[in-house]
């Protein structure tokens, strides 16, 4: 549905490029962060008895570092280009996307200060200190008003799917962010929940989930209903299917956090519920991973060429897995085995780093590459290194935890033939060593390819203003 | 050639697809729904310990094997129906209270070192947890904990009932250089609590703003401001070492669990 104009729009993309930069340099330092702490688990000497460095206060920079600084400044970035190329406009409000970005790069390093002093309000993924957290919505809200203005103002007759998705991340991480943090301060830095106990449970693993649903796949799906068909230069293979695949998500997702508390004091229904819906879930993301495959009927041989296309297309795999695996561990029987294992952790990572990460290098070098307005990467042969790096990273990464997690799971509740329990609970954990050590080293391949991808990124930019500035090729919007 | 009046979808997704504001409507209402469902009615079911402040819990109604209804004073500490009456008095199998001063000192500390990220507090009805960790929790376990800590990762043991179950001094061994005590463990030191002073006015005010929380606040009866002016010398010299393991040794045996009664229903 991109317009067809007569004359070219201007659009506002300085602070897309920015935003792309930022995302680059973020996938470094967020995978890295994770990679230390990872090595912290197979090696405790790593934690130096220094308090800041800790497994435990590290732990919320590495997620809050990838969640929202990565994924963040890449959902700012398409999200910002794809609402400016679908509706064949400008911004609503270039000052306020500089604000965005600004306030966000702000919230970034108060993250980076606040989270290794441990001030901490003890919820996954929420962990930021609620001063932040006022900006977090601030900001985020700028974001959300931004964008879907500039949805209004669109001088295409119809929203773009991708759009669609982004809308419903804005709205629903608004109610969540909100709800979420409810809290009486004790101080500056440390407040306490005014929720306690079930009904606290409930509402974080209604963030939770959603963060991942809402976030992590809604806001890479809208990448993906963009980018694939960009980058593959073939339409959408099936409009229909993107409607369902929309609506059944944006309906359905809302309803999985409670299969994070399953046999767990919550009542009974309430896990069920979750699981259900979660099994539910499985056809329309297979729907709307089957789409994204689908619209490269025809152009299957591009893969051996394109390798900004191989990124998008293992990640639709990591999609469709991922999105199976998840249904599956939260069926009961499933669950009380996975459930406090290594296997959730896999779970998230073939999530994160082969569904979300994977399609976000795609849209980021196809965006590189039209933001400075170049024909190819500074090297196309890096961009394949990546490429393999980040599949094989990924691929240990996971392994690693599945076995490590279905082990677990397994000597936890081992019983002898006398009828006792078989392991100790640090057997397990001696057992898991070499499987930390592994995954450590799956993380860090990954990491070297995002430094790899910087790295080309960099090189590409000053290429090509190098280019730009002895006059040899024109610059483009 | 436009195709732009040409309908794909229904009228209706058409529509949608026009207009920016029903748009955005549509996901609002679209994306509320599931978190409404499943998040509202634990605050007015039973088994969800919420107190609503009359005692009656929603009309929780646990029964033991005659059938008989237990009276909700035996799972949470009622000071006035109690033969202790102040949270000095309560002996373990009172019922759920609220944390003293240096376990909520604890807490805060636990918190701050993400303890959470390895272990949960939440232990599951299964064979093999009972024999490892105990009697399974209930809801009415963590009603007093404003942000639950119930994990979601078993790196290291769930801790739902580690209360007594070692001396204060292997606590102290083992938290300062858990090596030394296990030679497996992958826990980080924590020798240097031993030097932090416990954080007394944030602890001050945390009693206060307990008392003060729109869900299952701790009762005014119990946080007296007496109790409260008090506990900043209750917490006088002591370290965050000190404060860690009276929290630690606090937990899992409020309640006195009896066969045949079902917890959760």
């Amino acid at each position: 549905m991109e317009a067809t104009q007569a004359t070219p729009v201007k659009y506002d993309m300085e602070v897309v490029r920015w935003f792309t930069i930022a995302a680059a340099i973020y996938a470094v330092v967020g995978t890295l962060v994770g990679v230390y702490i990872a090595s912290e688990l197979a090696f405790p000497f790593l934690n130096f008895d220094i308090p800041y460095i800790t497994f435990g206060r590290l732990r919320p920079l590495h997620t809050n570092a990838v969640i929202f600084a990565f994924g963040g400044c890449v959902l700012m970035a398409t999200g910002f280009y794809m609402v400016q190329r679908t509706g064949a406009t400008k911004l609503w409000s270039n000052g306020l996307a500089w604000f965005t970005f600004w306030g966000w790069n702000l919230i970034i390093v108060l993250a980076v200060i606040t989270l290794p002093l441990g001030m901490s309000e003890g919820k996954e993924y929420a962990e930021l200190p609620w001063i932040v957290d006022i900006l977090i919505a601030v900001v985020w809200l700028s974001f959300g008003l931004n964008h879907i203005m500039t949805v209004a103002i669109r001088k295409t007759s119809h929203i773009y799917v991708s759009n669609w998705f982004t809308m419903a991340m804005i709205v629903m991480i608004t109610y969540l962010h909100v709800v979420n943090s409810l809290a009486i301060p004790v101080s500056l830095t440390n407040s306490y929940s005014i929720f306690s106990g079930v009904q606290d449970a409930m509402v974080q693993w209604w963030w939770g989930h959603n963060a991942v649903g809402f976030y992590l796949t809604g806001g890479f799906l809208g990448i993906m209903y963009y980018f694939v068909p960009k980058q593959s230069g073939r339409p959408v293979f099936s409009y229909r299917l993107s409607v369902l695949h929309f609506w059944a998500l944006t309906f359905g997702y809302v309803w999985l956090g409670a299969h994070h508390l399953q046999y767990t004091a919550l009542p009974d229904w309430t896990g069920s519920l979750g699981a259900a819906v979660s099994l539910a879930m499985i056809i329309p993301s297979w729907g709307g991973a089957m789409n994204g495959m689908m619209t490269l009927s025809g152009a299957w041989d591009k893969l051996r060429t394109d390798y900004i296309l191989r990124f998008l297309v293992v990640s639709l795999a990591f999609y469709a897995m991922s999105t199976f695996e998840g249904p599956v561990m939260s069926i009961k029987t499933v669950n009380a085995l996975s459930h406090y294992t290594d296997w959730t952790v896999g779970h998230v990572h073939s999530g994160a780093l082969g569904w979300m990460a994977m399609v976000a290098y795609g849209a980021m070098y196809h965006m590189v590459k039209k933001l400075w307005g170049v024909e190819k990467m500074y090297s196309d042969s890096l961009v394949n290194v990546h490429f393999w790096l980040a599949t094989i990273g990924t691929v240990v990464y996971v392994v690693a935890m599945w076995v490590s997690g279905i082990m677990q799971g397994l000597m936890w509740r081992d019983y002898d033939e006398y009828g006792t329990l078989t392991y100790t609970f640090v057997e397990s954990v001696s057992a898991m060593h070499p499987y930390y050590a592994m995954r450590a080293a799956g993380g860090l391949i990954f990491n070297i390819g995002t430094i790899i991808a910087l790295f080309n990124i960099v090189m590409t930019v000053r290429q090509a203003s190098a280019l730009r500035s002895s006059g040899a090729v024109p610059a483009k919007a | 050639m436009s195709d732009h009046d040409k309908i794909y979808s229904t009228k209706f997704q058409d529509n949608i697809e026009r207009h920016t504001v029903l748009m955005f409507v549509m996901i609002a209402i679209a994306v509320a729904v599931g978190g409404i469902v499943e998040i509202v009615p634990l605050f007015y079911l039973p088994n969800t310990a919420m107190s609503g402040g009359n005692g009656t819990y929603n009309g929780t109604a646990h029964k033991d094997k005659e059938g008989n209804v237990v009276p909700m004073d035996k799972i949470v500490w009622n000071p006035a129906t109690s033969a202790h009456k102040t949270l000095e008095d309560w002996q373990p199998g009172d019922g759920v209270r609220p944390y003293k001063p240096l376990e909520l000192a604890g807490r805060a500390v636990y918190i701050r070192e993400g303890c959470y990220l390895c272990h949960s507090q939440q232990i599951r009805p299964f064979r093999d947890e009972k024999d490892r960790y105990g009697h399974y929790s209930i809801a009415e376990e963590s009603m007093y904990d404003h942000t639950f800590q119930w994990g979601s990762k078993r790196t290291g043991p769930d801790l739902a009932r580690v209360g007594g179950k070692y001396s204060d001094e292997w606590h102290r061994r083992h938290l300062s250089y858990p090596r030394e005590v296990v030679p497996e463990s992958v826990m980080p030191n924590f020798f240097w609590l031993e030097k932090m002073p416990v954080n007394v006015t944030e602890t001050v005010q945390a009693m206060k703003v307990m008392t003060i929380m729109p869900f299952n606040p701790v009762p005014k009866s119990i946080y007296t401001p007496a109790y409260i002016d008090g506990a900043a010398a209750q917490l006088e010299g002591k370290t965050d070492m000190d404060a860690l393991i009276a929290f630690l040794q606090g937990l899992g045996n409020h309640v006195k669990f009896e066969e045949g009664v079902n917890y959760r229903d």
